[in-house]
């Protein structure tokens, strides 16, 4: 009887060491499609062609910048591919890029799509697969909704959290202000103006005029007469750079000198501010949250020297002074330090995990004091951004770096 | 020379092409036929999803095939009325919780009703006229979809996103793939309708309007009604393609109907061959296909590479995949003969 009894215990025991032994071997090296000893696939789909065909620069930079981190030996020795493809900027064409990504290459994750109307138009799709969709690049809050869509994250500041800061400066250095808001009438704008009325709350009423515009007018002009009719003393421009340069322009024109804030995605000092007449952007605001290549203030700023490096040797063709270049590096750094958290885990499901582990990370071309933290109930990397004045014939960036947070 | 004999002489904008040639042989047919359902049993659902997508285009080429090439009207508006059968579809099922085949009737019905109306004030033009009329539809579909007041139920910019069907009864099969049969099934039932229409007395009548408007109406030809139906019919066909297109991307948005998607609709008919309806699945494919080809050449420059591959096409086989078409048929008639 206590021999049986042994024997048993005996081959328990070898049995549970055989489980245990398979579970650290399991631990050591797991796999899902798209990730082997050798490689990781990566995809990517970007809008090469069609009406938003500049923000291709920044799937291209963040080929060069993989073709680099490969050079270098790679993540632990793995290589990544990274396969990108063109949508044209239309839904239809990203589902079935997105189909092709997945079903077909086999890729591990989908990182940083671009756009918005395309990314809505594939994440309950990647959602139903369980594949991650990992730094959608496109600035609407959806993205971050863990609970309904835990394969889903953004990656830039939202515009929400931008419309936040600006409402949190007006509050605090105008309390009297008289706010007149412009915004184009799409996801970009009606996003923008829902933050900035979350963000004055219970003081919505310092907003007293708003004024919509479409992409089709030719002109925005009459907007702005309106808008100085109502008296207002600020004025928060939430428009893309053609209708943003219109906007200051229009403003000067008629003599109307409000507080004016431009949104980040028309700060650019080439597309708006030289259009617009320098004369005429003195002492705007706007807020940012990547270094400008064209600012001469980072020429000695130790990171910013690497991502200059890394034009000149792997990305000759980019122009430092297209925030693309600039987006495309760190976004494409923040991958790579996620995968590299993967360790020799490099399932979905712990790509998730990893990318929503994220703690006061730092990519080069972040202004300093701007970290990535993500949590698993917190999908938006980007949270902060700091205020810029323009003097002369550049942003001079002013102020703490400020939290998109309403609670603080 | 008087205006009537100036128009008569004038060369005709389509060519024309006999009834009898605007159709496949039996045995070919039943080839392709063929080809289309067993296929899918043996590749992966995403080259499913794309064979799928295949036949919506084709459908929807095919609409503007009879069109222009039927009755000799031109349009670069039929992404409107894919749109508007895409968003009828997708509404539906959201909001009024339809089943998905219960909405394809009603957006053919809704676009037959859009074609119609907008055919009438298109009677007065002609040619390129009419095509720069169908054309401001088609730059203007995008923004109306966006417009405020419709907001409630298109989505605004956002669009609508589109629950994928199950297969019925249980079937063991993929979403996609019975989502191909079924788009298959109407497919065919649309095409040999369309052929029957071609062949029949309104038909006729099309390709009397389209080679000789006045000797049409000489004949008795009600050149106004058959001018506006064949209109209603190619948006109503276009309408049923754009309510399975919303249904197998899953997805509707303004940013999905734009001029683009009207002038490849008209790139695959010049392909496929004006006035020949099989030669529409030939000229889906080309829309669908060429442009990843040209994408796999290089990146930067897919839209020439894409071009100097239509070019090339127009220039060597200018009446499309017909003409391809015709020479094999030769060849096979000289081997038969030897």
């Amino acid at each position: 009887m206590t021999a049986v009894r042994l024997s048993l215990t005996a081959l328990a025991s070898a049995f549970a060491l055989i489980v245990t032994s398979c579970n650290v071997a399991m631990a050591q090296k797991t796999y899902d499609i798209g990730a082997s000893d050798t490689e990781i696939k990566i995809g990517n789909i970007m809008p090469y062609s069609g009406p938003a065909s500049a923000y291709g620069v920044i799937g291209k930079t963040e080929a060069a910048y993989f073709k680099m981190i490969n050079a270098a030996g790679g993540i632990r020795g793995r290589k990544i591919t990274f396969i990108s493809y063109d949508d044209g900027y239309s839904p239809p064409k990203t589902v079935e890029q997105a189909r092709k990504l997945v079903e077909s290459d086999g890729v591990l994750l989908v990182f940083n799509s671009l756009g918005t109307a395309t990314n809505a138009a594939i994440q309950k799709y990647m959602n139903e697969k369980k594949v991650p969709q990992l730094f959608v690049a496109s600035g609407a809050s959806k993205w971050n909704n863990p609970k309904e869509f835990p394969w889903t994250m953004g990656w830039q500041p939202s515009y929400q959290d931008e419309a936040h800061i600006y409402a949190k400066y007006i509050i605090k250095h105008r309390p009297d202000a008289k706010v007149a808001v412009l915004y184009q009438n799409d996801d970009f704008g009606k996003d923008y103006l829902k933050g900035l009325k979350d963000g004055f709350g219970d003081k919505a009423s310092m907003i007293v005029a708003e004024e919509s515009y479409e992409t089709s007018e030719p002109t925005i002009d009459s907007h702005i007469v309106k808008l100085k009719a109502t008296g207002a003393d600020t004025f928060i421009s939430i428009a893309t750079p053609k209708f943003a340069a219109q906007a200051i322009k229009k403003a000067a024109e008629i003599a109307w000198k409000p507080l004016q804030f431009v949104s980040n995605v028309s700060a650019s000092v080439g597309g708006v501010m030289q259009p617009s007449g320098f004369e005429n952007t003195q002492d705007i605001l706007s807020a940012a949250y990547l270094k400008d290549g064209a600012d001469p203030q980072w020429n000695n700023d130790p990171e910013m020297m690497k991502f200059l490096a890394f034009l000149k040797k792997d990305y000759p063709d980019g122009n430092r002074l297209d925030g693309a270049t600039a987006y495309g590096y760190a976004a494409a750094q923040t991958l790579v330090k996620v995968l590299e958290m993967c360790g020799d885990d490099l399932t979905r499901a712990n790509v998730m995990k990893q990318a929503a582990s994220l703690r006061g990370f730092t990519p080069d071309t972040l202004l300093p004091g701007i970290t990535i933290n993500t949590s698993p109930t917190d999908f938006a990397p980007i949270k902060q951004l700091q205020l810029m004045r323009f003097k002369g014939e550049k942003w001079e960036l002013f102020g703490d770096i400020m939290s998109g947070d309403l609670s603080n | 020379m008087s205006a009537a004999e100036e128009i008569v002489t004038e060369a005709p904008a389509v060519e024309a092409v006999p009834k009898r040639a605007m159709t496949l042989g039996y045995g070919t047919s039943l080839i392709v036929l063929a080809a289309l359902i067993v296929i899918p049993l043996f590749v992966k659902n995403f080259i499913i999803f794309q064979m799928t997508m295949l036949l919506i285009y084709a459908l929807a080429v095919m609409a503007l095939n009879i069109l222009t090439g039927g009755s000799g009207q031109f349009s670069l508006g039929q992404s409107a009325f894919y749109a508007v059968g895409a968003y009828t579809s997708a509404i539906l099922m959201e909001h009024a919780g339809m089943n998905y085949a219960l909405t394809l009737p009603i957006a053919g019905i809704v676009c037959f009703a859009f074609g119609f109306l907008f055919g009438q004030p298109a009677l007065r033009l002609s040619g390129v006229y009419l095509a720069l009329a169908t054309f401001a539809l088609a730059t203007a579909m995008p923004q109306l979809l966006k417009l405020g007041y419709f907001e409630e139920w298109t989505g605004g910019v956002q669009g609508l996103v589109v629950t994928k069907p199950d297969a019925p009864f249980g079937l063991p099969l993929s979403q996609d793939m019975w989502l191909y049969y079924f788009t298959l099934v109407i497919s065919i039932a649309i095409y040999v309708a369309s052929v029957n229409l071609l062949r029949s007395r309104s038909g006729r009548a099309f390709m009397a309007i389209r080679d000789n408007e006045i000797a049409a109406s000489a004949m008795g030809v009600d050149v106004a009604l058959y001018k506006t139906l064949a209109f209603g019919v190619s948006a109503g066909i276009t309408g049923v393609a754009g309510g399975l297109g919303a249904i197998a991307v899953q997805f509707v948005a303004p940013d999905g109907y734009t001029i683009q998607l009207a002038i490849s609709l008209f790139l695959g008919m010049v392909v496929g061959g004006v006035g020949w309806l099989p030669g529409s699945i030939v000229g889906s494919a080309f829309i669908i296909f060429v442009p990843n080809i040209a994408e796999s050449f290089s990146k930067g420059l897919s839209g020439a590479v894409f071009g100097v591959l239509l070019f090339l096409v127009i220039f060597l086989v200018p009446h499309g995949a017909r003409q391809i078409a015709i020479i094999a048929q030769q060849t096979m008639a000289k081997f038969k003969k030897n």
